[in-house]
């Protein structure tokens, strides 16, 4: 064996033991999920169960408010979402398409806003949607989560937009094609997987939300699935694990799947043109 | 850019009501935006100013209606002992997470450069599946695995011979309640970074290592020379970034010490401002205290935004 294979190969071993600590969390909670009572409160783990049972997702989705929870994260995240993919969309188009005065304050503003934490603006967002009475319902948080996603939506969505070759809309209208007409049968295809991607993005960040959910729903019936799952443990913490990690891995099932979808599309949206140089 | 093309005018700009239809058009496409960021950012923003001025309570609250008390709440945090100690350990906190999180994603890039095929698919979609987890289900998760009665790291550090950690509460002294927060949020952190910085190398031109090698440089020294300087532009948008997120990390803090266990020595900066304004319902100081730290994190942003910025007038 050549110096050189031997030391790929020990670059490997290396790769997987990082591989096995980085993935081991993940492993955990769901090798728990499946294991019988006996075997996760035993001082001695074990790895892989002999015995798996369903008995904790049965557990955890009969807790009280679980399906209230899952109800109101889908009618939150599936309202926010659509609203902010409409008007990114057409902000998107404007950088995009044209240049206007007052473009780069834009510019400045979609990406200033996006850093900022959102612990900072629990306060003020609290009292003006209290004053308009908008505490305790889903419209408030919906509100929330649209402000919340729409810069990123802006900047992702034009990214996609000018990745669309000029020629091809050109050539749309040189054939007699108004504008609109031009949009709707070329640009409107084309910049479709960029929808799906920034929306399947958009609804992870609001399903994975946590803070304000936490703040402005307040009645156990309209909680989020995030607030519902802190909430899982309790004060008292002599905890059923196996149902809090059912719980868990319920919780992130549909945001890892749709996450695997896109996230070769959107993972460089946040350091776009940097990696170009 | 398309509306410069449409018009090959002469050069008096009549402003016909075409033009000015055309003119407006952007406008009207970013209206809706800059509406709803309006009503639900600027005024915020403008309300957090006002009340950060104001003695607002709950009592206020109910009556929509605050109390006039000039820059009182801020010379009351400023005078607060618990905010200037909550400052430093979250800027320390930030220093040590931003650290590891920034080394460890270059040497986890580096990594998968040097390892073969499948071991390079292995750790990216095991970074993947990491980078989908949910913080509060990893919080859930973490709780678990460091739980002193039978929590598998315990049982795992025993085995290897750390130490005896049998029954070890990780929860009992601040330094390590933070330090299991920091492993938390450099683990979910490092896949974003390791997978940016492996796109980025894949970007040196391999010429460029292997004339370095050829003439001899050792391997330390194709990286100073040669990697890092093409990297230097990702890792400091990168560097920047977690900077940001770490400073006002709330969710991962909050949940994992648990609301039980949080008090005045293990603050975090938004922790502080969860816990003085919105636990104990003095809205006005907390919003002097979100006003402070929304400055503090505006300066941290300055450089991310004008390198983006620039990203943006260029395309």
């Amino acid at each position: 064996m050549s110096a050189r294979s031997l030391r790929r190969n020990g670059w490997n071993v290396v790769g997987v033991a990082l591989f096995v600590v980085m993935v081991f969390p993940v492993f955990w909670m769901i090798s728990t999920s499946f294991k019988p009572a006996d075997e996760i409160n035993s001082q001695t783990p074990t790895w892989f169960s002999g015995h798996p049972t369903l008995r904790h997702f049965a557990d955890a989705i009969h807790k009280p408010f679980f399906w209230d929870s899952v109800k109101n994260s889908v009618f939150i995240v599936l309202i926010a979402v659509g609203i902010s993919m409409v008007l990114a969309f057409l902000a998107a188009v404007a950088l995009a398409k044209y240049r206007f005065t007052g473009r780069k304050l834009f510019i400045v503003l979609m990406i200033g806003i996006q850093m900022l934490p959102g612990a900072g603006l629990i306060i003020p967002l609290y009292v003006v949607l209290a004053r308009y009475h908008q505490v305790d319902t889903l419209t408030g948080v919906i509100v929330v989560y649209i402000s919340a996603v729409l810069p990123f939506s802006v900047w992702t969505l034009r990214g996609f937009i000018l990745g669309i070759p000029k020629e091809l809309e050109e050539a749309a209208m040189v054939d007699g094609s108004t504008r609109l007409g031009a949009f709707a049968r070329i640009l409107l295809p084309l910049v479709a997987p960029g929808l799906v991607a920034t929306s399947v993005f958009a609804f992870i960040t609001s399903w994975n939300e946590y803070i304000f959910a936490r703040i402005l729903l307040n009645d156990q019936s309209k909680q989020t699935v995030t607030v519902w799952l802190s909430y899982f443990l309790g004060t008292s913490r002599n905890t059923d694990w196996g149902a809090l990690m059912a719980a868990s891995t319920l919780t992130a099932i549909p945001v890892v799947l749709f996450f695997l979808i896109v996230q070769r599309r959107i993972a460089f949206g946040l350091t776009a043109g940097a990696v170009k140089g | 850019m398309a509306v410069a093309a449409e018009a090959p005018r002469p050069r008096r700009r009549r402003l016909t009501r075409v033009a000015v239809a055309r003119g407006s058009v952007p406008y009207l496409l970013i209206l809706p935006v800059v509406g709803v960021l309006g009503a639900l950012l600027a005024y915020p923003i403008y309300r957090l100013v006002a009340l950060s001025l104001q003695k607002y309570t709950l009592f206020e609250l109910i009556r929509h209606k605050g109390e006039w008390i000039g820059l009182d709440n801020f010379s009351s945090i400023l005078h607060d002992p618990v905010f200037w100690h909550t400052l430093v350990r979250t800027v320390v906190f930030t220093v040590v997470n931003v650290g590891l999180t920034v080394v460890g994603g270059l040497v986890l890039a580096l990594l998968l450069v040097r390892v073969s095929g499948w071991v390079r698919i292995l750790l990216t979609s095991g970074l993947v599946l990491v980078w989908a987890m949910p913080q509060v289900v990893a919080v859930q998760v973490w709780y678990w695995m460091t739980n002193y009665q039978n929590g598998v790291v315990n049982y795992v550090l025993t085995q290897l011979h750390v130490g005896d950690y049998f029954q070890h509460d990780w929860y009992a002294t601040t330094f390590s309640q933070l330090g299991l927060v920091t492993l938390l949020i450099v683990w979910g952190a490092l896949p974003f970074v390791a997978i940016t910085l492996y796109a980025a190398l894949s970007q040196v031109p391999r010429e460029l290592v292997e004339a370095a090698e050829i003439d001899g440089a050792r391997p330390w020294r194709v990286f100073l020379d040669v990697t890092l300087p093409i990297l230097m532009p990702v890792l400091l948008i990168l560097t920047s970034l977690s900077i940001l997120w770490d400073f006002g990390v709330f969710t991962q803090a909050y949940l994992l010490i648990g609301a039980s266990h949080i008090h005045p020595g293990n603050y975090l900066m938004s922790v502080y401002l969860f816990q003085e304004g919105f636990q104990k319902a003095d809205y006005g100081k907390g919003s002097a205290i979100s006003i402070v730290m929304l400055v503090i994190v505006a300066m941290l942003s300055f450089f991310y935004v004008r390198k983006m910025v620039r990203v943006g007038e260029v395309e």
